[in-house]
């Protein structure tokens, strides 16, 4: 499969993730969409991975180039749940201080 | 077309189609299922890669941890009644028009990039992605960002008791 279609698959999900972080006001769906931009980077490095692998495998049968972006996904992955739980928590705390999820008015740290 | 290709272009047009679903969708829960709807897309994608360990972390720890945490928020919070405040016509308009420009900046540097230019991704075949060959690599070369890993989860374990505590 030619790696372009990968690429512009992944850009298109990156771009509605954009997108919605941009439209929505709903504090949890922008966080949905930071992590559906994450997938978007997660599926091109395993995509470049394989490329890089089928042009190697051409010369070397045993190579294993192409393991260390599959290994940064499983970081990105790692990173990611620990920002979860630690962002899910503050918009916990924030609706129980002012009773909405609304970005509007959540504008300002004070208060 | 091949099997490969087919299931590439089903996959492909799912991940797409459920990521709009999941802007569109006035109910916040709505859109945490089209979300698990995206990852199993992007799973069956690894899959497809013969990346078969990610395609099970994936699930497991997206659609099974992350996505279920959302679900309990939205559900501890009770949002589920579609309370999207006043919409502004022209904020929408300007999100759209932004993301539209990114993506043909993209699409644009990336599609004739000298690099890339009759590549191909390797599909169904390939071992890298099997978990011998990864956690041979992970425990000798990445072992140390694997263990300050841990460390991380600690903390963020540590900080979200400490900023949910009622005080």
């Amino acid at each position: 499969m030619p790696i372009q279609y990968y690429i512009a698959l992944a850009s298109c999900l990156f771009c509605i993730g954009v997108a919605g972080v941009l439209i929505r006001r709903n504090a949890i769906i922008v966080f949905m969409c930071i992590e559906l931009m994450l997938n978007a980077v997660n599926l091109l490095l395993v995509a470049f991975s394989k490329m890089h692998y089928a042009n190697a495998v051409t010369s070397d049968a045993k190579t294993i180039v192409g393991t260390d972006a599959q290994l940064f996904v499983f970081f990105i992955m790692v990173v990611a749940a620990a920002e979860v739980s630690v962002g899910l928590a503050i918009i916990v705390m924030m609706y129980r201080n002012i009773h909405s999820v609304d970005i509007n008015f959540l504008n300002r740290l004070k208060n | 077309m091949s099997t490969s290709e087919i299931l590439f272009w089903f996959l492909s047009v799912l991940a797409l189609f459920s990521a709009i679903m999941v802007l569109v969708s006035k109910n916040p829960v709505h859109s945490v299922l089209w979300l698990i709807v995206v990852f199993f897309a992007i799973s069956g994608h690894y899959l497809l890669l013969n990346a078969q360990f990610l395609a099970i972390v994936n699930i497991i720890v997206y659609a099974g941890a992350i996505m279920v945490l959302f679900l309990f928020v939205i559900m501890l919070m009770n949002l589920n009644k579609g309370t999207e405040p006043q919409k502004n016509i022209w904020m929408i308009f300007s999100g759209v028009i932004s993301g539209g420009l990114l993506l043909w900046i993209f699409i644009s540097a990336s599609i004739s990039a000298g690099d890339i230019v009759g590549k191909n991704a390797l599909l169904k075949d390939g071992d890298i992605g099997l978990i011998q060959n990864l956690g041979k690599v992970l425990f000798s070369e990445y072992a140390l960002p694997f263990e300050i890993s841990s460390v991380l989860f600690l903390s963020a374990m540590v900080g979200a008791v400490v900023i949910g505590k009622k005080n």
